[in-house]
């Protein structure tokens, strides 16, 4: 939790912007997870999301579907993203998130999770099908393991929602742009910036925007609205199968392009 | 009474639901809450059960099954004999109603056998609503039959082809259209499963089985039945007949989908062999592997050939108010056929498992006892399916 908040204030202070990319761990294999992570940290990412993939991903579109069906097949599970994580950890400093749906944390068991998971190195969680009248043992658990418990708040939430939203998270609000599920989308609801400044008001912590989000124009669209801008789907579609050098490098160019309008000055 | 305002029975229930949908989680348990108490929807709703569905299904002493099985007295419900063929217009029927006076234009569903399709399309047409039915691609091909009622009677059939390609992949697919289009569709949930209030609003719309029976067995044996059976896939049929009896004492008997055998691995026995975990937005009894994937289901019948369950029902369990037993592919097949022989019924693939648990089970019931079959759904749209394994073997 302390490494989302130190980033966050780190980058305000100078002016700046969060860029935080989603990947699949275990997509297309745990060995090129830990170099994507490695090379989206070096060209301009603040904090990377996770996914822990699962077998029926209800809020996610097909290219995330896809892609937690090529990590299953792996036969990737929390264990081994632990594991994942700790590698990582003596490499980089960079915030890690953990993104998945209950069922496999809840299988795991809420405390230990929490623990292991901090041991491990992860900062915080996101947890989709997991909303705040659901998430007291949970909310508990991560908090007491200095783990983030980040929610999500969408455009049907409404002002009173979004303001117990914003008490309860930690570590930053994950607005979702669209009434929807994720996926990269060629425009993005028309009343979303009117939206975002409605958020900004309602709540204290960082606030970030996420879902369809898929170029660097769209990016810069948003920047001065929020704190940070989450892309997933855009980049999982370019990892699709692709087990050679180059997508990691080519992964590496996305980043730095989506960074870019984060920048201070931009 | 249960659930409690949070939608939870004890550790079971809830509402494991991303945040888009938890406004209208909510909202729809306001309207429920509000209009179920109107006297113009009680009247509608009760006017259509009757005069449309046919009720109330009759009870029916099933004399030539009773003596060819030696056990105690069977009677059946028949739900059967409903419009649509079973027990699922009576709660489409009633979520119909619940969606126009929420200004809903347009009703979507998940189905796996096809019956929960055709009640949905069926009340759409008759409300004049849009409609899109989720099935997937391997219960298309076994329900050929439904699919196409479902598209004579004007709804769209959308095909879905991931997973396991049968209920639980058609479940997916519509919360996530439910997700993006929340503003004005409702949901048509098929079962007591799903997230709160859904378990609760399709219990009340399906009690009218229990209800009504009650009443039916005192008129034929001036007193209660001993023994409800009923097959159990989400759980809607049995908690329908059950939960008018909850107070009485009277035996609930849940029979769940065995598959190829519970050693197989393959089959949809939740409750009987599963873990409890979240899935569809509700805690339950779920299969699921050690890291929390939902397992693939197995079932001869379609409606029950899912890895989860109502969470009433896990609750049942825990405090051992209902019995959870399995009965395989092959028993099943058996109950069909001697119900078609006896009583000259084809009964739904689904209910033949309840059947098939009598008839396995007949000797233990003391004599002159009396259970009641819940007999869910009629058996044309498995006839193909079945002639089809009469004929391998």
């Amino acid at each position: 939790m302390k490494k989302i908040n130190a980033m966050f204030k780190r980058l305000a202070a100078r002016g700046e912007k969060a860029l935080i990319p989603y990947i699949t761990a275990g997509d297309p294999s745990l060995a090129l997870s830990r170099e994507l992570v490695l090379e989206m940290a070096g060209r301009g990412a603040d904090l990377i999301e996770l996914g822990i993939p699962f077998s029926d991903p209800l809020a996610d579109g097909p290219t995330i579907q896809a892609a937690c069906q090529r990590a299953l097949k792996q036969e990737v599970n929390l264990p081994k993203i632990l594991d994942l994580v700790r590698t990582l950890r003596q490499d980089t400093e960079i915030p890690l998130v953990l993104m998945g749906y209950y069922n496999p944390i809840l299988a795991y068991g809420l405390d230990r999770l929490a623990r292991d998971a901090a041991e491990a190195g992860v900062d915080g969680f996101i947890i989709p099908d997991l909303p705040g009248e659901e998430a007291r043992d949970w909310h508990r658990a991560a908090c007491d393991a200095g783990l983030a418990p980040i929610f999500l708040a969408a455009p049907t939430s409404g002002p009173a929602r979004i303001r117990k939203i914003g008490s309860l998270t930690r570590g930053f609000l994950y607005y979702v742009s669209v009434t929807g599920i994720t996926g990269a989308r060629a425009g993005l609801p028309e009343d979303l910036k009117t939206a975002l400044a409605e958020v900004r008001q309602l709540v204290t912590c960082p606030l970030a925007v996420g879902f369809g989000i898929s170029t660097p124009e769209q990016v810069r669209d948003l920047a001065p609205l929020v704190d940070g801008v989450v892309v997933g789907s855009a980049i999982v579609q370019k990892i699709a199968c692709r087990t050679d050098a180059a997508m990691v490098k080519e992964i590496g160019d996305f980043i730095a392009e989506l960074k870019a309008p984060l920048r201070s000055g931009q | 009474m249960l659930p409690d305002k949070h939608g939870h029975f004890g550790q079971f229930g809830g509402r494991f639901v991303p945040e888009t949908l938890m406004p209208a989680l909510l909202e729809l348990e306001k309207a429920y809450s509000r209009i179920r108490r109107d006297p113009d929807f009680r009247k509608e709703l009760a006017g259509l059960l009757k005069d449309y569905v046919g009720r109330p299904s009759p009870l029916y002493f099933a004399q030539h099954l009773t003596q060819a099985l030696g056990g105690p007295k069977i009677y059946l419900k028949r739900e059967d004999l409903n419009h649509t063929g079973a027990h699922k217009i009576n709660n489409t029927l009633g979520q119909g109603l619940l969606a126009r006076r929420m200004g809903k234009k347009r009703v979507i569903a998940e189905t796996g056998a096809g019956q929960h399709g055709v009640a949905t399309a069926t009340v759409a047409a008759l409300l004049g609503m849009e409609c899109d039915i989720y099935m997937g691609t391997e219960d298309i091909r076994r329900q050929r039959l439904n699919v196409i009622r479902m598209k004579l009677l004007g709804a769209q059939v959308i095909p879905v082809e991931s997973g396991s390609c049968t209920l639980k992949d058609a479940m997916n697919e519509a919360i996530r259209d439910w997700v993006t289009n929340v503003r004005h569709t409702h949901y048509v949930i098929g079962s007591v499963a799903g997230p709160h209030p859904y378990p609760r609003l399709v219990r009340d719309f399906q009690s009218v089985i229990g209800r009504e029976a009650k009443v039916q067995m005192r008129q034929a044996e001036g007193r209660l039945p001993d023994c409800l059976v009923a097959c159990v896939g989400g759980g809607s049929n049995a908690m329908g007949l059950f939960y008018p009896f909850l107070k009485d004492p009277v035996r609930f008997i849940g029979v769940e989908a065995a598959g190829h055998g519970l050693e197989s691995g393959r089959h949809s026995a939740t409750l009987v062999a599963g873990a409890v975990g979240v899935l569809h937005g509700a805690c339950s009894y779920l299969l699921q592997d050690p890291w929390g994937n939902i397992r693939e289901a197995h079932s001869l019948a379609p409606g029950l050939d899912y890895p989860g369950v109502g969470p009433e029902h896990s609750y049942f369990k825990e405090t051992g108010r209902a019995e959870y037993v399995a009965i395989n592919d092959e028993e099943a097949l058996e109950g069909f056929k001697i119900l078609a022989r006896t009583e000259g019924i084809l009964p739904a693939l689904e209910s033949a498992h309840a059947v098939a648990y009598v008839q396995k089970h007949a000797k233990e019931f003391k004599d002159g006892e009396l259970v009641v079959i819940n007999l869910s759904g009629r058996g044309d749209k498995d006839v193909e399916a079945v002639s089809e394994i009469l004929e391998q073997s």
